[in-house]
C-alpha cells in the first residue's frame, strides 16, 4: 500500500482531504465529471456513493458529489449545479449503481440527471412514494427541518413482463416474518423467477434532513442509528470524517479498541446470518445453535461495554468503553470457546445434504456481474473480488493487522456461507491479535473546531460491507450536510440478478445470504 | 447425523425463566377478559410491523426466539398474517411511507386485538424524531396498549412488554 500515491486521473485537481484514509477531492464541470468518470472506471474504480448537497444559502450553487473507490483511495468529485437548469451528467452509464442514487438525490434535492441526448434513466421517484409532492425537495434549505409536507399520489410503475403464462407475485411492504418492510415484484412462469423488480425507500425517515438540525458531537448518535445492526460501523465513518475535518488523531489505543468492536459486530452479525441460512435451508438446528453463540456473545459485550450492540460506544475522538486485562482474559477465552463451537457447526454445515442441495448453485452472482453492478462486502467477496477496506486501503489499526481477505469464486449462497465462516474465523484471530498487542494511551483525545464549508470523509469495511459517511461543517459546531452511504446501495440490484432463473421458494435463502440493510439505504 | 446429535447433547437445555409483566409499561387497557386469558392461557399469535426502525429492534426481536429466551416455549409465536394475530408488534418511528401499511396491518387483524410499541422511537419518536418523512411515535398512527423503552430494549424487556399486554391486571 502506498497512501501518498494520487490517482492518476487526468484533468482535474487533486485536493486531499485530510483523515484516515487516503481522500482527495476535486471540484469539476459537467465535461471533467464525465470524463473523470470514464477515468477511474477504466483503470477498474468503482462508484461508492452519489449525493446531492445545496450551497445557495452561501451564495453557491446546488452540488452533485461522487465518490469513487479507486487503488490508491477515495476520489470525491463535486459538480456545481446551478438553480436555474438543475441537471448534470448521468452516471448511470458507466456505474450501473448510481441509478438508484440519483433517483434519490432527485426526490431530495431535485437535481436531473440527464443521458447525451438531455432524457432522464429513469424519472420514477425512489425514496418519494406518496409523503410530498414532486415538485418539493425535502433536503433543499428552504423546507424547515420540522416540515409537514402535504402527501401526494403514490402510485409506482413497475416494469411490466408479459407473454404466454408470466404472472406476478408482489411481496411487502409488510413481509411473513420480522424483516425489514420493502416491496417484491415477482414475474414468474410457474415457480421460476423471470424478473424480480424492487421497490423500496418505505422507511425513508429524513435522516439526511435530522442530521442537519445537529450539532457535529450530537451527529454521532444518529450516525450510529442509520442501519442498527452496523453501528459500531457508522460510528466509526462519521467519527473519522469529523476527525478529519478537526484535525483530531485518536490515540493508537482508541483506535485498536474501535477495531475490536467492530470485529465483535462483524462475528455477532455473522453468526446470527449463518443460524438464519441453516433455518431457511431447512436445518432448524442451525438457528438454535447460531443464535445462542450470538446472544453468548451480545451479553458479554453487555457486560464488558455496557451494549450489546455497542451503539455509541465509538465516539469523535476516540473511544467511550476501556479494556481491563480480567476484560481482556474473557474475550480471550471466548474466541478459544467460539471457534471451536464454530469448527464443530462448521463440519456439521458442509456435511449436510439437505443444506448442499438448497445452497450450492443457488442464488448465483458471477464476477462479471458483481463487477458491473460495483458490488461490495461479503457480497462482492464471495463472487471473486477480494476488495476489503480492511486491507486495501487498510486504515489504522488495520494497516498493523495483517488482515486476510475471505473470498470464493462460485456467487451462490454457498459461496457467501463459506465467506461469513472464514470472515468469523478471522475476526476471532484479529481480536486475539489486537489484546495481544493492545496498545497504552488515552481513550478520547479532544475534538478540535471543525472549520464551517469543509468537507471530511471517513470510510469503514463494516461486516456487510463499505460504509461511508461524507460530512460538511458548518457555522458554530453545527452539521451542514452529512450523507451516510450503506454497501447495500451497491448490493439490491445485484440481488435482482441473483434469483434470475431461480424458483420462488428459494427467494427467501437468496435475499438472507445478502441480508441487506432496508434502514441503511432508505435513510 | 451423529455430530447434530452430539450437539444437542451437549448443549442441553439453557432457557431461562421468563421476566414477570410490568404495569409500569401500560398505555391503555387490555380489551381481553380475565375469563378469556384464563382460558387461552399465554397462547398468543404475535404479527411484527417494522415501521420505520434502523433495525436494531428486529436484532432483539429476533433474540426473544433464541434458546436463552425462547419465547415460543411460552405458547407466544409469530405468525405471518395479521388476519391470524392477537398483538401487534411495532417498531421504529413510523415512516409516512410506511403509515398506511401500518393502518392496514392493524385493520386487518380481528377484535379484540393489542398493540405492544417497541423501542424509543416506537415510544416517543426517538432520535427520528418527527419531519417530512417521519410521523414520530407508533401511538400517533394506531393505539397502543404496551410501550417498551429502550434503545434496543432487550429480550427479557419486549416479553415483559408482551406478557404485560396480555395479562387482564389494569382492565378498567
Amino acid at each position: 500500500m502506498n497512501a501518498l500515491r494520487t490517482p492518476p486521473i487526468d484533468g482535474l485537481a487533486l485536493e486531499p482531504i485530510a483523515g484516515a484514509v487516503p481522500a482527495w477531492r476535486a471540484r469539476c464541470d459537467a465535461g471533467s465529471w464525465l470524463t473523470a468518470a470514464a477515468g477511474v472506471a477504466q483503470r477498474g474504480g468503482r462508484l461508492a456513493a452519489l449525493w446531492a448537497s445545496d450551497g445557495r444559502d452561501a451564495g453557491q450553487a446546488f452540488a452533485v458529489h461522487a465518490a469513487f473507490a479507486t487503488y490508491e483511495g477515495l476520489l470525491c468529485l463535486e459538480l456545481p449545479v446551478p438553480e436555474s437548469k438543475p441537471v448534470y451528467p448521468d452516471l448511470s452509464l458507466l456505474y450501473p449503481c448510481a441509478r438508484r442514487m440519483q433517483r434519490a438525490a432527485f426526490d431530495l434535492m431535485g437535481l436531473e440527471a440527464r443521458d447525451a441526448d438531455g432524457s432522464r434513466p429513469d424519472a420514477r421517484g425512489w425514496l418519494r412514494h406518496g409523503a410530498w409532492r414532486e415538485n418539493l425537495h425535502p433536503l433543499r434549505r428552504e423546507i424547515a427541518a420540522q416540515a409537514r409536507l402535504d402527501p401526494d399520489d403514490a402510485d409506482y410503475a413497475f416494469i411490466l413482463v408479459e407473454g404466454e403464462g408470466v404472472h406476478e407475485i408482489a411481496v411487502g411492504p409488510v413481509h411473513a416474518g420480522t424483516i425489514e418492510p420493502g416491496h417484491f415484484r415477482f414475474s414468474v412462469v410457474g415457480e421460476r423467477v423471470l424478473r424480480l423488480e424492487e421497490h423500496l425507500g418505505y422507511k425513508h425517515k429524513g435522516i439526511e434532513k435530522r442530521f442537519e438540525s445537529l450539532t457535529l458531537a450530537e451527529g454521532a448518535r444518529l450516525a450510529g442509528r442509520v442501519s442498527g445492526d452496523s453501528t459500531v460501523a457508522y460510528a466509526w465513518a462519521y467519527a473519522m470524517a469529523l476527525e478529519g475535518l478537526a484535525g483530531t488523531r485518536p490515540s493508537p489505543r482508541a483506535l485498536w479498541l474501535r477495531a475490536l468492536l467492530l470485529e465483535r459486530e462483524r462475528i455477532a452479525n455473522h453468526l446470527g446470518d449463518l443460524g438464519a441460512l441453516g433455518n431457511d435451508g431447512g436445518l432448524a438446528f442451525g438457528l438454535a445453535q447460531f443464535s445462542r453463540l450470538k446472544e453468548d456473545m451480545l451479553r458479554l459485550n453487555a457486560r464488558l461495554f455496557g451494549h450489546r450492540y455497542l451503539m455509541d460506544r465509538v465516539v469523535p475522538g476516540g473511544i467511550a468503553v476501556d479494556l481491563d486485562a480480567h476484560a481482556a482474559e474473557e474475550i480471550l477465552t471466548e474466541c478459544t470457546r467460539l471457534r471451536a463451537e464454530l469448527r464443530s457447526l462448521r463440519a456439521i454445515y458442509y456435511d449436510h445434504a439437505g443444506l448442499q442441495d438448497r445452497c450450492i448453485t443457488c442464488g448465483r452472482l458471477d464476477p462479471a456481474t458483481a463487477a458491473e453492478l460495483g458490488v461490495v462486502g461479503v457480497a462482492a467477496r464471495a463472487s471473486g473480488h477480494a476488495i476489503d477496506l480492511r486491507a486495501c486501503p487498510g486504515f489504522a489499526p488495520y494497516d498493523q493487522l495483517e488482515t486476510r481477505i475471505a473470498s470464493h469464486r462460485n456467487g451462490d449462497v454457498a459461496a457467501r456461507i463459506v465467506v461469513r465462516f472464514e470472515e468469523a474465523f478471522e475476526s476471532i484471530e484479529l481480536q486475539r491479535r489486537i489484546l495481544r498487542r493492545l496498545p497504552q494511551g488515552a481513550l478520547l483525545a479532544p475534538v478540535g473546531e471543525a472549520p464551517a464549508g469543509r468537507w471530511g470523509v471517513g470510510w469503514v469495511e463494516g461486516w456487510r460491507g463499505e460504509v461511508l459517511v461524507a460530512l460538511q461543517a458548518g457555522t458554530d459546531g453545527r452539521v451542514r450536510r452529512c450523507h451516510p452511504h450503506d454497501p447495500s446501495w451497491q448490493n439490491w440490484p445485484a440481488l435482482e440478478h441473483a434469483v434470475i432463473g431461480n424458483i420462488v421458494p428459494d427467494f427467501p435463502l437468496i435475499n438472507k445470504s445478502f441480508n441487506l440493510s432496508y434502514a441503511g439505504a432508505d435513510l | 447425523m451423529y455430530k447434530i446429535l452430539f450437539q444437542l447433547a451437549r448443549t442441553g437445555r439453557i432457557t431461562e425463566r421468563a421476566p414477570r409483566p410490568d404495569e409500569t409499561l401500560r398505555q391503555a387497557a387490555t380489551p381481553f377478559g380475565a375469563d378469556l386469558l384464563r382460558l387461552l392461557g399465554r397462547a398468543l399469535a404475535v404479527r411484527h410491523v417494522d415501521a420505520g426502525s434502523c433495525n436494531g429492534c428486529e436484532l432483539e426481536i429476533h433474540a426473544t426466539n433464541n434458546p436463552y429466551y425462547n419465547l415460543e416455549g411460552l405458547g407466544i409465536k409469530f405468525v405471518a398474517s395479521p388476519r391470524h394475530a392477537d398483538l401487534l408488534l411495532v417498531t421504529g418511528p413510523v415512516s409516512r411511507n410506511m403509515e398506511e401499511a401500518l393502518r392496514r396491518t392493524y385493520d386487518a387483524m380481528p377484535d379484540p386485538k393489542l398493540v405492544v410499541a417497541i423501542g424509543d422511537c416506537g415510544c416517543d419518536g426517538g432520535i427520528f424524531g418527527e419531519n417530512y418523512a417521519s410521523c414520530g411515535r407508533v401511538a400517533n398512527v394506531i393505539p397502543v396498549n404496551v410501550a417498551v423503552p429502550g434503545c434496543p430494549p432487550e429480550p427479557a424487556a419486549i416479553i415483559r412488554g408482551i406478557l404485560t399486554a396480555v395479562t387482564a391486571a389494569a382492565r378498567s
